[in-house]
């Protein structure tokens, strides 16, 4: 029984299957039912209990990024300190503002989280996919992040609370904006591709794509760390700007949704990079695929928390501007230099890529991306500044007729 | 070049998560060692800890084991516990009445000792409100015959107000180790209170700037003219 389960592989048609056989003819939708069950069950706790450590990790080596410890005191290295945590969220007060939006608010929490989750269904984890094969799961992938956007506003705007509505309405321009360039990035992975589904995205990586085309993996990464808006994109939440932004009336529970939600991003978006850019679960050696999809997942993750951890929060005319001026540009660049290599060096007939031909478009990529770069940096750069003669105002100039009394420019005679 | 300063900003952190000599963090009470900082902390190598407490290396290993630590202080810190020589105070109760806040309460009786040189009294009554305090060392200052120095402690926190207060048995009792704020005798021998171990406490004789006179001191200076 178990040997079947193995043997069928841990996916969605190996279980099905083995139940298939072993329910009589007319209860194929029972089958159907406890696959999907057993299937979401495992998914679920995998995702909570890893992002339940996460918390813990982020917290320690943000801790040394930043010359801290971070926790330390409850079990060993602080380890018991994401059960610390989720106790006294339980167990707090679950208030709801006089005069909210009852309905909405409790809402708001869900409607962040299940996106989070669903994005995981479609991410090969290994060579039999996990969950679902679905064809289409690049644009799944995009559509799915885009529901946060709803999330945001809905709990801004549910709290009545002023903080919490700025928060929302700037983390929405923002989102939508950063929604642009992370799309247009994935289209240049589609036209290497040849293909939207997830799995064979990775199957058409015989070179890492973060290799073929740079900048697409540039604009991807810093579009999808602003969709998780944190540090150096973090406006949604600015603390020292909004108190906490969109959830400054949350507590209990609900709050613990949000910020389960929030220390899921940078594992979604690591997971999602290391399909796209980095070739998923393929790897070298005697190492099952699943080993080197969590390996480099962890490097992503870590790259995440050392951005997160240097740099300061952007302003926000500086981040809209970074996304229209900055990604947007690039991300074009990206697409129209794929579409060229692609158009010059497929194969007439089946339209295919070689990894001969993959080696080329990285070549010339890589030159497309430094200058773009170069390009890019100098037009939104700061140029010196060139400030003008400082005009001395009227007041300042009051006395400008009169001789200097004697004892200021003894003074100043001992200064110099 | 545009976007040096973003990677200036990265390395230095990357130095902060790498070099442990970065962490400036005083893990007060207590920190948490491994079982190599555990055999440091004993003085014992790693093996024969491990055969010779089992319990305290597994704890270590697991990441379970502290040792205290404390701020290093300076040796002049003024801290929280007084240090007294019933030996050397006369009773004049000059400490009293320098102390700005007047919190030091002393009731003195007639001994009949040293009448000579001016009476030395039976203490009844030494009472600081340290709750009160704040250890501008006046009475430090104030006192003729270094009975009272400074402490060197900084952990008397208490449950009540009450407790603050330093009687005499307590003042007795006290370990002495003096702080050698305004007392250059001391500092002259390089004397550290957060140094000095059990035992090696600061003697009554060595505390002043001179000796207590002696019977026959006292009478060839008062009796024998």
């Amino acid at each position: 029984m178990e040997a079947t389960v193995l043997k069928a592989g841990f996916d969605f048609t190996g279980i099905y299957g083995f139940f298939d056989d072993l329910l009589p003819e007319s209860l194929d939708w029972l089958a159907y039912v406890i696959a999907a069950v057993i299937l979401g069950a495992v998914l679920l706790n995998a995702i909570i209990i890893s992002t339940a450590l996460y918390t813990w990790f982020e917290r320690r080596v943000l801790g040394r990024f930043q010359s801290r410890m971070g926790p330390n005191r409850w079990g060993p290295f602080g380890l018991f300190q994401p059960l610390a945590d989720l106790i006294k969220l339980m167990t707090k007060e679950d208030t709801i503002p006089e005069g909210a939006d009852r309905p909405v608010f409790t809402l708001a929490p869900i409607v962040f989280l299940v996106p989070a989750l669903l994005v995981f269904s479609v991410l090969p984890f290994h060579s039999s996919s996990f969950i679902g094969k679905l064809n289409v799961g690049l644009i799944f992938i995009i559509a799915i992040t885009s529901v946060n956007t709803l999330g945001v506003f809905m709990a801004g705007w549910a709290s009545r609370n002023k903080y919490a509505m700025l928060g929302a309405m700037r983390g929405v321009a923002m989102l939508i904006s950063y929604e642009v360039p992370m799309g247009l990035a994935v289209v240049g992975i589609a036209l290497g591709a040849g293909t939207l589904s997830l799995s064979g995205v990775v199957l058409a990586q015989n070179i890492p794509f973060i290799l073929v085309m740079p900048l697409g993996f540039i604009v991807f990464i810093t579009a999808a760390s602003a969709e998780m808006s944190r540090t150096p994109f973090d406006i949604i939440e600015a603390d020292s700007e909004l108190g906490a932004g969109y959830n400054t009336e949350y507590s209990g529970i609900k709050f613990a949704l949000l910020q389960l939600n929030e220390f899921m991003a940078p594992l979604i978006v690591a997971a999602l990079v290391t399909t796209l850019f980095l070739s998923g679960w393929r790897g070298w050696g005697p190492v099952p695929g699943p080993i080197w999809f969590v390996i480099k997942s962890f490097v992503i993750v870590l790259l995440l928390l050392w951005v997160r951890a240097t740099w300061p929060r952007l302003r926000v005319d500086q981040i809209m501007g970074f996304a229209w001026k900055g990604l947007f540009p690039l991300a074009i660049i990206n697409i129209f230099a794929m579409a060229v290599e692609f158009q010059v060096l497929r194969d007439d007939t089946t339209g295919a890529l070689t990894t001969g031909d993959l080696w080329i478009m990285a070549a010339a990529n890589w030159i497309i991306t430094i200058v773009s770069l170069a390009v890019i940096a100098n037009v939104l750069g700061q140029r010196k500044l060139r400030r003008p003669e400082p005009v001395p105002s009227q007041l300042a100039n009051m006395f400008a007729d009169r001789p200097a009394p004697e004892s200021a420019t003894q003074l100043s005679g001992e200064v110099d | 070049m545009y976007g040096l300063g973003l990677a200036k900003g990265l390395v230095v952190t990357f130095k902060n998560l790498v070099m442990p000599s970065r962490m400036v963090a005083i893990q007060y009470p207590d920190r948490k060692v491994g079982l190599l900082g555990l055999a440091k902390e004993t003085g014992t190598n790693p093996l024969a800890l491990l055969f010779k407490e089992p319990g305290q290396a597994l704890k270590a290993m697991a990441g379970m084991a502290t040792v205290s630590e404390r701020l290093p202080q300076h040796a002049r810190f003024r801290g929280e516990e007084f240090t007294w020589y019933e030996q050397r105070c006369t009773g004049c109760a000059s400490c009293a009445k320098y102390c700005p806040l007047g919190i030091i309460e002393i009731v003195t009786s007639e001994s009949g000792e040293q009448v000579q040189e001016g009476q030395k009294y039976n203490i009844d009554v030494f009472d600081i409100d340290i709750g009160r305090c704040m250890f501008c060392g006046l009475c430090v200052e104030a006192c003729p015959y270094d009975a009272l120095h400074m402490g060197s402690g900084f952990e008397e926190g208490t449950y009540r107000r009450a407790d603050l207060v330093i009687n005499k048995e307590r003042l007795m009792k006290a370990p002495k180790r003096p702080s050698p704020w305004f007392r250059p005798q001391l500092a002259a021998a390089h004397f550290d209170p957060h140094k000095a171990k059990e035992g090696q406490d600061v003697e009554w004789s060595d505390a002043g700037r001179h000796e207590q006179p002696t019977l026959e001191e006292q009478e060839d200076k008062w009796a024998k003219r």
